[in-house]
């Protein structure tokens, strides 16, 4: 396996301390929105029902005013501008809105802007390094992992970060053996993967990307 | 979504107090079944006190050679925990049987506990439901009930508690550790923590308004093989059908001590110690825990869709603890 991606997973978390994940740097000079630290204290006091966050995305720094109802998928999209994370369900079922925040994949349709204030997000459009796509992105085109195209945002970061779970040697539930380093297969990749749904049902090329991506043998 | 404001507590003690101040105040955590629900306005809290980065996300030794988990400990941490991997991985596997990897990089330890039932009727706003709305009816007696509960039912309400995590805790004796909004400490045990619909069904745990979770403790592992086997219509990422989380060990030639609690049957994590008794001392081959299974859960019940689970809990049960003399 390939080594992580430092801009995606810049603090990689360590089970064996299960300590709190802490924002580290990203290494990628952001065009840094001013900041009121000064306003800080206010932004989250009881009362207020609009509310200042400030968000890396992608090496970007955004400072945003948002209902608090705003989840994450729509600060992204409808406030940031960036629509390669998709709305599918919405209700975290499909795993198109599937984005990597401070090193981990979660379902941004489920969780609210305001919960991620400070935070750093890497979505589908922050995968490419310099207009180079990914090695998962580059595996995905050549397997041909997908058909219309609509859960591939999600099926990308998703797959990006579960790889890096598996560096992490975190088990599935398909794991023989729950105390011993992971190893990828198909059967722990479609396990892995089941958050992220394909109506397309692009299952097997998807697959055989991750395996590529992986440097796992087909 | 109904409008809400917001805040970011800073201590557990802070938290409860301010969940304590205002009615119709939730807690926020991984927030994944929270927020499913607000979207639909099921829940419409009036105020969310975030509780994401209190320091409660640590899984620590206990004195007594068990485990402290946090409240806040996600339930993919606390799987990957090489201590629970190797002492209790009935929890591993109970944790990585649920959801997805994206929700449980999300879900809690505390959250897990507390999420409520997949019922379709009770997310179903145009239906009645006891549990959503009191009194209203349950339209899940009469309607697609495949997925409903068999045994703790009741009259008003038949659904089923929907966590695996809870599942494996019940097995293991864990104690739920809780601060009030005036500040006062108390330690639940997991048997206690939920509750019987009855004439309530709104009414799901014994936690007062504004109660909050820190912690979770595992007593030391009881001697004997884990199992957690998890029935359900796909290979991952649905719901169980019915699971066992078994506690097995054996002593010449037969089963002696024995804990056994079910998930996808019950309105809570279900352990019932009729049945233990039942299993303590049957021969431990195959064949004889095949058969003594077999006659369990007579007062069981089905409400029609879901009269498959009755035979499906004792061939599951059957299976397990045959699995566990292996």
């Amino acid at each position: 396996m390939s080594s992580s991606d430092e801009r995606i997973f810049p603090a990689r978390r360590d089970f064996l301390r299960s300590s709190a994940m802490v924002a580290a740097a990203t290494g990628i000079a952001g065009s840094a929105v001013a900041y009121g630290a000064a306003n800080a204290p206010d932004r989250h006091a009881p009362g207020t029902r609009t509310t200042q966050v400030r968000l890396t995305v992608n090496g970007q720094s955004h400072t945003l005013d948002v209902d608090t109802r705003v989840t994450l998928l729509d600060a992204l999209r409808e406030h940031i501008g960036l629509t390669g994370s998709k709305k599918g369900c919405d209700h975290g079922q499909c795993g198109a809105c599937t984005v990597i925040v401070e090193g981990r994949r979660i379902n941004a349709c489920l969780t609210l802007a305001v919960m991620h204030d400070g935070e750093s997000i890497v979505t589908v459009e922050g995968l490419a390094g310099n207009a180079a796509l990914s090695p998962m992105q580059a595996a995905f085109v050549r397997h041909d992992g997908f058909q219309c195209g609509y859960c591939t945002p999600g099926q990308l970061c998703s797959a990006t970060a579960m790889l890096e779970e598996v560096r992490a040697g975190m088990p599935s539930v398909v794991s023989a053996d729950l105390a011993a380093t992971p190893t990828l297969s198909a059967g722990e990749i479609r396990e892995r993967m089941s958050g992220n749904i394909c109506r397309c049902s692009a299952y097997p090329n998807i697959v055989a990307a991750i395996k590529d991506a992986a440097g796992v043998d087909a | 979504m109904k409008a809400f404001t917001y805040e970011r507590a800073t201590s557990p003690e802070a938290a409860a107090r301010a969940a304590g101040a205002q009615v119709n105040t939730r807690y926020i955590a991984g927030g994944t079944n929270l927020l499913d629900l607000m979207k639909i306005e099921v829940e419409t809290p009036v105020h969310l006190v975030d509780i994401n980065r209190l320091g409660l996300d640590r899984v620590e030794e206990g004195k007594d050679g068990g485990l402290k988990i946090g409240a806040l400990v996600r339930n993919s941490d606390l799987a990957a925990d090489p201590r629970v991997r190797e002492r209790y991985p009935l929890l591993s596997r109970a944790l990585l049987a649920g959801a997805s990897g994206q929700l449980r990089n999300k879900a809690t330890t505390g959250g897990n506990l507390l999420q409520r039932t997949r019922c379709y009727y009770f997310y179903d706003t145009s239906k009645p439901c006891n549990k959503r709305a009191p009194g209203s009816g349950c339209a899940a007696m009469e309607g697609f009930n495949r997925i409903h509960a068999i045994v703790g039912t009741s009259t008003q309400c038949i659904a089923a508690h929907p966590s695996d995590m809870a599942v494996a805790m019940r097995a293991l004796d864990a104690v739920v550790h809780t601060v009030s909004p005036e500040g006062d400490t108390r330690h639940i045990p997991i048997a206690e923590l939920h509750v019987l619909p009855g004439n309530t069904p709104q009414i799901e745990t014994v936690l007062r308004p504004g109660e909050l979770i820190t912690a979770v403790t595992l007593p030391p592992p009881p001697k004997g093989v884990q199992v957690y086997r998890k029935v359900r219509d796909r290979a991952s990422y649905a719901f169980a059908l019915v699971s066992v989380a078994a506690i097995v060990d054996v002593a010449g030639g037969k089963i002696g001590d024995v804990r056994l609690a079910f998930g996808g049957i019950a309105p809570k994590p279900w352990r019932d110690e009729a049945i233990e008794q039942a299993i303590r001392g049957v021969s431990a081959d195959d064949a004889s825990l095949r058969a003594a299974s077999a006659g369990l859960f007579a007062d069981a019940r089905g409400h029609g869709h879901n009269d498959f689970k009755i035979a499906l809990a004792r061939r599951t049960l059957g299976a397990v603890l045959a699995e566990a003399v292996s």
